[in-house]
Parts: structure tokens; sequence; C-alpha cells
């Protein structure tokens, strides 16, 4: 088939079939991205304690999250996650039957608990790069730990975040392509069918890769507006 | 404990070509990136923008996309199953290696282009003052400054090709994450072997940090500041 009518929006056309597809890979990813995002702030926050446990704890997370492949981490989620669920309802319910954890779920934590740790990379760094003295004048003014950071911390953060979050989000959005190894019919996972039933895998496969262009162009051309307008208040030098 | 050293060995015969895919294709990797960053410095515009468009579009898609292209896709096209190309494309190995190389290559492209950027005006422009010019200008100031500069940004994108050889298991290539799966789907226990795996991963990834802090270390003995020697004055 014509590669225009095989990807149309025909009765033929796998148009619909693949537009779904990218919008599971976004909700995928921003899942993730927003279960990175917790982590992250955690992580982050333990970091910058003066707990050393904490500390350890948080860097250890980092250090392993970071130096490990991400698709083992998918295996990981996916299998351990259904070997939990299963030894659990060997428990409860004296059920024996191997219970499947939804591909949805295992592949939004699992890009999440990578993400996170570099998310806590970038948040700890924009933490850094506030400048101590406004905090210690906020508290001058006697404002309350809760109103510092609503007012002080949080705005700052926010803004020297972006560029690094930018970064992160693109990663996530790729790495979200790894998840169609456990049956998420996300955009690689789509092509895959497509290309298995009518075998033009070319076609399906460059499509898959331009929707992600397009969704990774777009994207950075958000983070620079988010950018600019987070930084519309600061004098330029 | 037996379970776990048996696994560690199995797992460990999936090392030497994970080194394999890595130590190709990010040296083949490195060569194009130099290329690419040429082109994205040189004065010609159209060299500017097929070096941009590669950039755009081997660091826009995700790295599996691209392999899955190379190794499922191009068997779409008759003429390349017929070519003499076949014989290579056809293999899981020499595919993996040039989705490897392609898309380091656009990573590494801007890492060299950001380093030949951070090489000091002043520099060449001694160099020059000195009759130093093109080639001899490039080979003894600028690569020597730029790769100095480049290197730590180029031991993060080493590391993450060392994770990223573990998508070769998808294409049936048996390294470290391939053996991991099958032994898993052999023994049903999958979080042991795969944590396994994970700790082999991590050793590989924590001895390249050390190795290229090292060689670092090394290359910037002129940044460092002398060492403190304390002279006893008693014993004048």
């Amino acid at each position: 088939m014509p590669y225009f009518e095989l990807m149309g929006f025909g009765p033929l056309g796998w148009g619909w079939y693949m537009m779904s597809a990218a919008g599971m890979t976004l909700a995928v990813s921003l899942s993730a991205l927003a279960i990175g995002a917790i982590l992250g702030s955690l992580a982050a926050a333990a970091k910058l304690s003066r707990s050393r446990v904490a500390y350890g704890i948080a860097d250890a997370y980092t250090t392993v999250m970071r130096g490990i492949p991400d698709l083992l981490v998918i295996y990981l989620f996916y299998f351990g996650g259904s070997l939990a669920i299963t030894v659990i309802a060997q428990r409860i319910l004296q059920s024996n039957q191997f219970i499947g954890v939804p591909s949805f779920l295992t592949g939004a934590l699992a890009v999440g608990v990578v993400s996170g740790a570099y998310q806590t990379e970038v948040i700890r760094a924009a933490y850094l790069a506030i400048y101590p003295g406004e905090i210690e004048a906020a508290r001058a003014f006697g404002m309350s730990r809760l109103l510092v950071s609503r007012r002080i911390i949080l705005p700052q953060l926010i803004r020297f975040a972006i560029p690094g979050m930018g970064n992160v989000w693109q990663a996530v959005l790729k790495e979200s392509a790894l998840i169609s190894v456990t049956g998420l019919v996300e955009l690689l996972r789509a092509a895959q069918v497509g290309s298995g039933s009518t075998r033009q895998p070319f076609d399906f496969f460059i499509t898959a890769g331009a929707i992600y262009l397009v969704l990774t162009a777009v994207s950075t051309w958000l983070f620079h507006r988010a950018e600019s307008r987070a930084s519309r208040g600061v004098r330029r030098a | 404990m037996n379970f776990y050293l048996t696994t560690l060995v199995k797992l460990l015969t999936g090392v030497p070509l994970l080194l394999q895919l890595v130590s190709l294709s990010v040296s083949l990797g490195a060569l194009l990136a130099v290329a690419l960053a040429l082109m994205l410095r040189s004065s010609l515009s159209p060299l500017v923008w097929i070096g941009r468009a590669y950039v755009f579009v081997f660091r826009g898609t995700p790295l599996l996309v691209q392999l899955f292209c190379i190794y499922y896709g191009l068997a779409q096209f008759g003429a390349i199953r017929n070519s003499f190309l076949w014989p290579i494309l056809r293999d899981p190995f020499w595919c993996t290696i040039l989705a490897l190389t392609l898309n380091t290559a656009a990573y590494g492209a801007e890492i060299v282009r950001g380093g030949l950027q951070a090489v000091p005006h002043g520099q060449i422009e001694a160099a020059r003052a000195a009759g130093m010019s093109g080639v001899l200008l490039f080979r003894r100031i600028i690569f020597p400054i730029a790769l100095r500069q480049a290197l730590p940004v180029y031991g993060n994108e080493l590391i993450l090709m060392v994770k990223a050889t573990s998508l070769a298991s998808i294409v049936t290539l048996m390294e470290v994450t391939g053996i991991a799966y099958a032994l898993a789907s052999e023994t049903y226990r999958h979080v042991e072997i795969l944590a396994c795996a994970g700790l082999i991963y991590l050793s590989i990834n924590f001895l390249l940090t050390r190795g290229l802090a090292l060689i670092e270390h090394r290359l910037s003995a002129h940044m460092r500041l002398p060492k403190l020697v304390t002279v006893d004055a008693t014993h004048y």
C-alpha cells in the first residue's frame, strides 16, 4: 500500500491508531515525569538536609538509577511488580493465579523512578542557585518557613529548574519507547503491531520516529517559552 | 548464595559483547562526531544545515526507534535486500553498531562543537602569530584544548552508551541484559537475576567514571595548584 494511504485516516489507514498511540506515549511520559518530580523533590530535599542517613539513601538512589540501563529498570518493575502482587494475592485471597500488573502503571513507575534520579540533581542545583541572602532576608522579615518556601524559594526554584527539566522531559519522552517491551500500546508498540500486519516496517517505524520528533520539537519550543516567561522579571546583563 | 554466584558468572559472559558494542560504536561515533562538529562550525551554510538536521533527527527520536528502523525497517526494500550490504544489515550485531554509532555521533557532535567553541581565542591567535596554520594549528593547539574541555561531557555520553547497549537484547543479541532475560524466563527468578545484571552495569560504569576522572586529572596538570612543600624551619 502506498505510504499516504497506509498512514492516512481512511478505512484502511493506520492514522488514528498511530495518533491514539501518540496520545498514550504522551500520557505515560507525563505520568512518569510527575512521579519523577515527586521522587526528585524528596531526594533533593534529602541530599540538601543535614542528615547523613538521608543523604546516603538519596545518593544511593541517584547513583544506582543513573548507573543501570532503563530497560533493566522497566523489566524489574514489570516482573517484580507482578511477582509482588501475585505473592500478596496468594497470601490474602489464597489464589494461585499469576496476576499481571497493568503495563501503564509499571512503565510510568519505572521511567518515573529513573527520571526522578535525574530530577534530583536538577532540583538540587536549582535550589543551590538561589541566593541565600534572600532567604535570610525573608526570615528577618518574620516570614514563616512555609511562607518563605512559597514566596521566595519556589518561584526561583521553578525558574532555575526549567532548562534542566526540559532535558529530563526529552529523555523521558524517548525512554517511554522502551515501555513497549511490556506490551503497552504506545507509539513504538503501535508501529510494531502495524508493521507486523502490513509488512511495511520501515513506513511504520519512520512514522513513529517522525511523531517523536514532532513531540520533542514542540516541547523544546514550549520549554523555551516557559523559560523566557519565568525570567521575564529578571534584568539582563 | 550459590545461585547468585552462578548467575553472576553466566551474566559476565555477556560483558565481552557489551564492551565490543560500546568500544566500536563509540570510536566510530567519535569520528563521525568530529566530522559533524566541523560541519556545524563551517562557513558553508548547506553543510551547517545538514549537520543541524542530523543532530535534530537523531537526538529527537528514541534510540530504539532508530534501531528498529535499521533492523526491521530496511528489510522492507527489495533493493536493500538484494544489495551487497544485506549481509551486514541483516546481522543484529552490525545493525546495533550502526544505530548506536549514528545516535552517539549526534550527541558527540554537540559535545565536540562545545569543546571547540571553548578554545580561547588568544591561544589560536598566538599560534597563528607563531606561524602555525591549518592542520598543524588544529593538531597542536585547538584539538588538545578542545579534547580537555569536552572530556567530562564525553564521559557522560560513554556511560549512556554502556546503558544503551542493553537495547541490543531486544534485537536478539545476548549481551548482559539478553542473558539476564533468558535466565529469568528459565527460572522465574526475575528480580534476583535482573538485580545481578544491574550490579554488573553499575560496576562497569563505576570503573568508567574512575578511569575518566584519572584521565581528566592527568590532562589538567597545568590547572592544579602546585603542591605545598612545607619546610621544617627548626632544622636550619
